[in-house]
């Protein structure tokens, strides 16, 4: 049955990819380097992340090795801080963010029927400078004095007064990263906004184009802010001028306010795309409509202006006045209204659904039950007078990792699953995909479970060494760590065996309950897709 | 470039929004940079962070010169019913050059009532040195109701090599100090 609707499909648009012979690809490197083709980019910009994923990783290894005893054993106290710092940035900015982008370029002109992205030229450049970023980065850890050690966060006067020469290296890089993601969100809003087939009308937007839309705009609210503030933090260390240093003036205090002031939509940078991509994937396997399409829409703009109304909820143990905390505290209790709608949209979606459980599914389920739980604890923090007890703990550590972990990665993960065939036009090996699910599902709980309980007990976090009596408990999480990251080695060898064609040829419509204009062109998806708009039909 | 060229009423649209958000980026670099003044704004409406304001200094200026008559005004406004618990901390961070102290360790006061805070400075090196003391008050809303009318933090002090210095702070506290407050913590910083 499959195969005669995708027969159907390849007629009606034989017509597009017939004239497609004049510009394919161009051969070896220079395709890359010099490639607009959004399919392209968006390749690069995923196999970026990857990398950058497994490299981000290792640097876990290195941390969960460290505090598989207690006392100092592998790495000094120095190179540890630096493995947390350049872990969280690399993660953040390296890994998860280009991730979606890189989904982003993929998918959003399939998706709205558009032949690429609006500015290719400028897509190219957004790529290219990243790995440079990456690079000089990384570069920083072998300076003398060794890389960042400040924390991601890397707050006054931690990053000023007391860090060492390579602050000058993060601080670049941290601009180029900021550039990348400006120039990206610039292309995406662009495309979003332009370039929709005729009759794809704002509410017929698959959500993930919908939620990407949002996260854009989140992107160019903060990404500049966070400019200025690294900048603030360069001028305070080379060139004298006291933004942060009390004693010319200026406020410590008021470097979190900034950072945080980006930090927190920064969070729904990272995970409202992930809101998109299980919304596409659940109504799929459920073969039903998505539940509340509209509420998803004004969940998703309410969690984008909610996020500026919240910093300081990372900054309760700061002393604020208490009518301060307490706005801060019901701000961030009310962000989990609109996310319960979703959570809930996402469950009616699947009540009395015809549900089967492919892998896309598998990963799916998983980031709704495990990211309410990341919910739950964020709820938690949100509670002042009990941030007090859980602040700077390996509570916080447990609440973030399932929030990115459970759930942007686990949603990037999914995605992958679900369009990777359209990608390279065959099935990848689902016995391996499986494997690749029940091992880093219950090795991540191993891994980042626990560590609410020695969270609650008082370990405190980016500390190399801890008390004795959380001892059993650290051997288990880096037993789960350890394992976790060997599982994301499954994933890899499944990807590069999919992108060699190993595998059954799949249809162009791959996933019967599937909908959108992505499934209607060919698998492998042709290099120009759409240089004739689709008929949108209601 | 393809069948489908981007058409030029198509281009026009994509550089003018093109421009609104490369505008809307430079706005928001700005207003990164904002933050700095409006967070000075706020603290000063707020009382946020326990900072000492611009404003003591202007009334010092008017306190010295009507110093009779504004203790004469402020005797009868003493609350007796209360008496706050002010504790006094330092610390220094121009490494093991300079000690720093407070000789009253702790004060009682009522509000309205005149006060005075002792502190030491020790020059332990063998340089002249420059120093300036930078206040913090915790709570951080009593910051707005402590007055200093003379404080060795308004100006940068100079002691000599191997020398030893007293400095004083007098100030009183406001009568409209909320009632929650029963204790403070001032804080001085030297650099
Ligand atoms: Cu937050």
């Amino acid at each position: 049955m499959n195969s005669v609707t995708s027969t159907q499909d390849t007629i009606q648009h034989g017509s597009d990819q017939g004239h497609d012979s004049h510009h394919g690809p161009a051969k070896g490197i220079k395709r890359w380097l010099y490639t607009t083709n959004h399919k392209d980019i968006g390749s690069l910009y995923l196999w970026f992340a990857f990398i950058m994923f497994l490299v981000g990783g290792a640097m876990a290894m290195v941390i969960r090795a460290e505090l598989f005893q207690p006392g100092l054993q592998i790495v000094e106290p120095h190179f540890f801080n630096q493995m947390t710092t350049v872990h969280g940035l690399i993660m953040v900015f390296g890994a998860v963010m280009p991730a979606f982008t890189g989904l982003a370029n993929w998918m959003i002109p399939m998706m709205i029927g558009a032949p690429d992205m609006a500015l290719p030229r400028m897509n190219n450049l957004s790529f290219w400078i990243l790995p440079f970023a990456f690079l000089i980065l990384l570069a920083s850890l072998f300076v003398e004095g060794g890389g960042p050690a400040f924390g991601w966060t890397f707050y006054a006067p931690l990053s000023t007064t007391y860090s060492g020469d390579s602050t000058a290296l993060f601080v670049f890089s941290v601009h180029i990263m900021g550039i990348s993601s400006i120039m990206g969100a610039i292309n995406v809003i662009v495309t979003i906004w332009n370039m929709r087939a005729p009759g794809m009308t704002w509410f017929k937007l698959p959500l993930f184009v919908w939620t990407w839309l949002i996260t854009a705009f989140l992107l160019i609210a903060v990404m500049p802010v966070l400019a200025g503030a690294v900048t603030m933090v360069l001028t305070d260390k080379y060139f004298g001028t006291s933004f942060f240093d009390a004693a010319g003036g200026g406020d410590p205090v008021m470097f979190q306010h900034i950072f945080w002031f980006f930090g927190h939509p920064e969070v729904y940078i990272m995970i409202l795309p992930a809101f998109g991509i299980i919304s596409t994937i659940v109504p799929a396997f459920s073969r039903k409509k998505l539940f509340g399409y509209t509420s998803m829409v004004y969940a998703t703009v309410s969690i984008a202006l909610l996020s500026f109304l919240v910093w300081a909820h990372h900054m309760f143990t700061t002393g604020m006045p208490v009518y301060a905390e307490l706005f801060f505290m019901y701000c961030t209790m009310l962000i989990s209204v609109p996310t319960g709608v979703k959570v809930f949209n996402w469950v009616a979606t699947m009540w009395r659904g015809a549900i089967s459980y492919e892998v896309p599914m598998l990963f799916s389920l998983a980031f709704i039950v495990l990211f309410t739980f990341g919910g739950f604890s964020g709820l938690m923090l949100a509670i002042t007078p009990v941030d007090f007890q859980y602040h700077d703990t390996y509570f916080v550590v447990a609440h973030f990792h399932y929030v990115l972990v459970t759930g942007a990665i686990f949603s990037l993960i999914a995605a992958a699953y679900y369009w990777l065939p359209k990608w390279t036009g065959v099935m990848y090996d689902v016995g391996l995909a499986k494997l690749h699910f029940w091992c880093s599902l219950i090795s991540v709980n191993v891994l980042f479970f626990p560590m609410h309980f020695v969270g609650l007990a008082g370990m405190p976090r980016r500390i190399p060494d801890y008390s004795i009596q959380f001892a059993d408990w650290n051997q288990i999480i880096s037993l789960g760590g350890f394992a976790f990251g060997l599982s994301q080695l499954i994933f890899l060898a499944l990807v590069i065996k999919a992108c060699r064609k190993q595998g059954e040829p799949v249809a162009d419509k791959v996933w019967d309950g599937a909908e959108g204009l992505e499934w209607t062109v060919a698998s492998p998806a042709p290099y120009h897709t759409f240089t004739t708009p689709p008929k949108i039909q209601d | 470039m393809s069948q489908r060229s981007v058409s030029a009423t198509q281009q026009q649209a994509n550089t003018r929004l093109v421009k609104r958000l490369l505008l809307a980026t430079a706005i928001m670099f700005g207003f990164g940079f904002a933050l700095v003044p409006l967070y000075d704004v706020f603290c000063d409406i707020t009382g946020l962070n326990g900072r000492v304001y611009q404003k003591d200094t202007q009334q010092t200026q008017a306190a010295q010169n009507l110093v009779a008559p504004l203790t004469e005004a402020e005797q009868d406004n003493i609350d007796v019913t209360r008496s706050i618990k002010l504790e006094m901390m330092t610390i220094s961070q121009a490494g093991g050059a300079i000690l720093f102290e407070p000789i009253d360790k702790t004060l009682r006061i009522h509000p309205g009532q005149m006060a005075e805070a002792r502190f030491r400075i020790t020059n332990v090196s063998k340089d002249a040195k420059y120093v300036q003391a930078i206040p913090s008050i915790s709570p951080g809303q009593a910051g707005l109701y402590l007055h200093k009318t003379a404080c060795f933090c308004f100006e940068q002090q100079h002691i000599e090599a191997n020398q030893q210095n007293e400095f004083v702070m007098q100030f009183y506290l406001d009568t409209d100090l909320p009632e929650d407050i029963l204790q403070m913590t001032l804080a001085y910083t030297l650099y």
